[in-house]
């Protein structure tokens, strides 16, 4: 089942994201948990889509697989045009660091480290040199707003501002996918509204945005909302954000 | 990511837990420096024994009056210890019956208490020939050594050793003065020079602590006792080292001939050469720098479990940091390789903690303990080599745990 994408979208575009009837099961001892039951899913490059689904619905197995942190059980996974379905664990991080920008609930920031050295990280391992590393991070974090803060450790950053940290961490290698897990769910609305702002500012720039969350309002942002209940994506997108409404 | 960022990151790691990373270092620091110290102190104990061994004179043998209990008990009539005599000496003299024999000296020795002034020091009080110097391979600092002249004249000479002479007379010229030994007032003819082994604390095996006298005047005015023709030791010293097991078997042959002894078993003397008191030495000291090493080598086994204890614990808890390192593009390679430097840096930097430390108490025990403890630049670099090994070993199975952490358990976790 593919989710045709809404009307108005220039017709020839990249797609980035190609799921095609993905499954995953968890086996645990005898017991087996089928998180995904055949999902596909087409993203096409500069959309902004969020993935709505309530606890337990597979929307964080569907984004761990759509992050490459995961393999599917079955189907096939096209990132950018790329099989990764079957790669294996150090293939993925390779593809991880190339292809997607991650901003996750807890920020996820190395406490020892300061602003832009947390934005350097993702480079540090693609083997971007040292001299143009530092430039590059300070072009993303004034990209969101905190070329002031640059030296500061995350301790010393407010949760907004540490999430922005997060932003400018996931969109400095330029990458085809930014994926973004419930990143307003641990921030006070204002800070959650300046990221949301942030976010389709990104998106208005030409960034592939997908953001998971279970919060319709937060959903509501994206251009393109997809719903996921019980492992499988809900065949009207729109009708959906309406019926929970 | 090359080495040079690994190295960064993990240095880094080992930086931002300093109380963690300071407490695992210690383990490791504990050991090394144990190590050092252990091997210092059996080195230098060897070598202060080796060197009071040389110091003996070379090539030279030793003959001490052996057992006496020969089953015969005629020719022991006496039942005394003393069954060297002047004449043995005179006759391992002999260059026709003992040709490899270079030089030989009768010595009686005795601990006495030497007077000169207000001045007493206890010493070794040896009574020999002119012969004694060559033997022994001293050399007389100032004035001369005793002559044939004084054993025959019984003459009230004295010889002093550098240490004794400096006891005595701390100021001014201690030739020519008087010493009383026993009530025997003696005149000091000469100072031997030093043999610069004197490290030791004890004066009995100081070669610089003694006093030399015509072996006529120990016997007859000083030592007194049962036979005043007997000798306490004779020093045999052969024409060269390629002579030494010539020498033995002429000075073995006469002596049992002169002492009328057929069967070896009932040798009334024993023969020592350097060489067998050398090895005797040493196998007590490689005996002491065993158990002291291994007691050292557990305490490093048990600093590198700290290490490895540590390391998982570091594992555990930056499980989330491991998570988002594999989640920004971090291989399982490269984790393993971070968790492996950090484990190295810990290692390394207690190994050159601890060789500090080595260093500072074989610089420091010395004067706590007496004992000459050596510094060994290939303990140091060997110490240095195990810590970092020790380091890698332990840190294998944390890096590999962590590298092996599935990304989306790492970052579940909470």
């Amino acid at each position: 089942m593919t989710v045709t994408p809404p009307q108005g979208t220039p017709p020839v575009r990249d797609t980035v994201i190609e799921l095609e009837r993905v499954t995953k099961v968890y086996r645990t001892g005898t017991i087996s948990v089928a998180a995904l039951r055949g999902v596909s899913l087409s993203i096409d490059q500069g959309e902004y889509v969020a993935i709505i689904g309530p606890s337990g619905s597979g929307k964080s197995t569907l984004m761990h697989i759509l992050g490459c942190l995961d393999v599917p059980s079955s189907g096939q996974y096209h990132l950018a045009g790329e099989d990764v379905s079957h790669m294996s664990e150090t293939a993925l991080a390779e593809v991880r660091n190339r292809r997607i920008g991650f901003v996750f609930q807890q920020f996820n920031l190395l406490p020892s480290m300061t602003a832009w050295q947390n934005v350097e990280l993702p480079m540090v391992y693609a083997g971007v040199p040292r001299s143009s590393r530092k430039e590059r991070a300070m072009e993303a974090l004034s990209r969101v707003g905190l070329a002031g803060r640059v030296d500061h450790r995350p301790g010393e950053l407010s949760g907004g501002q540490q999430q922005r940290v997060a932003v400018a961490r996931a969109l400095v290698t330029e990458p085809a996918l930014i994926l973004a897990d419930e990143p307003t769910g641990n921030l006070d609305s204002k800070s959650a509204a300046d990221v949301l702002r942030l976010m389709g500012e990104l998106h208005d720039a030409g960034r592939t945005l997908v953001l998971i969350t279970h919060d319709v309002e937060v959903a509501a942002a994206a251009g393109r909302v997809v719903g996921i209940r019980d492992g499988l994506l809900t065949d009207n997108d729109q009708r959906y954000l309406e019926s929970v409404r | 990511m090359n080495w040079l960022e690994t190295l960064r990151t993990g240095v880094n790691g080992v930086r931002s837990h300093r109380l963690r990373s300071f407490l695992t270092v210690l383990g490791i620091l504990i050991g090394i420096a144990g190590v050092i110290i252990a091997v210092g102190l059996g080195e230098g104990a060897s070598g202060q024994v080796t060197s009071e061994i040389n110091a003996l004179g070379s090539n030279v043998l030793t003959i001490t009056p052996g057992s006496t209990t020969s089953t015969s008990g005629i020719r022991e009539a006496l039942g005394s210890a003393s069954t060297l005599t002047m004449s043995d000496v005179a006759a391992l003299a002999s260059p026709v019956d003992a040709p490899d024999i270079k030089a030989v000296a009768g010595i009686t020795s005795s601990s006495e208490v030497l007077t000169a002034g207000s001045e007493t020091a206890t010493t070794t009080v040896q009574g020999t020939t002119p012969s004694w110097l060559t033997v022994r391979g001293r050399t007389v600092a100032q004035g001369r050594f005793l002559d044939n002249q004084d054993v025959q004249d019984h003459a009230a000479s004295v010889v002093l050793g550098e240490t004794t002479a400096s006891e005595l007379f701390s100021r001014g010229d201690p030739v020519g003065q008087t010493v009383d030994v026993n009530g025997v007032p003696l005149t000091v003819v000469g100072v031997l020079t030093s043999t610069g082994s004197s490290t030791s604390s004890s004066s009995t095996t100081d070669p610089d602590d003694t006093a030399i006298i015509p072996i006529t005047t120990g016997a007859e005015r000083i030592f007194g006792g049962t036979s005043r023709n007997s000798v306490s030791s004779i020093a045999v010293q052969a024409r060269s080292s390629a002579d030494l097991s010539g020498a033995y078997q002429e000075a073995d042959h006469l002596l049992l001939q002169l002492h009328g002894i057929t069967d070896t078993a009932n040798a009334d003397f024993t023969i020592t050469s350097q060489a067998s008191l050398i090895a005797a030495n040493t196998s007590v000291d490689h005996t002491l720098t065993i158990l002291l090493g291994g007691i050292a080598a557990i305490s490093l086994i048990v600093g590198g479990i700290g290490v490895m204890n540590i390391m998982l614990v570091s594992v555990t808890e930056r499980i989330r940091e491991i998570g988002l390192r594999k989640a920004l593009g971090a291989t399982p390679r490269v984790i393993r390789r971070q968790f492996l430097v950090e484990a190295s840096v810990l290692g390394l930097v207690g190994g050159l903690l601890g060789v500090l430390a080595g260093l500072v108490g074989v610089l420091w025990l010395p004067g706590l303990i007496g004992d000459p403890i050596s510094t060994s630049p290939t303990a140091a670099v060997g110490a240095l080599v195990i810590a970092l090994a020790i380091g890698v070993l332990f840190g294998v199975y944390p890096a590999s745990r962590a590298a092996t952490l599935a990304p989306i358990d790492a970052l579940r976790s909470e």
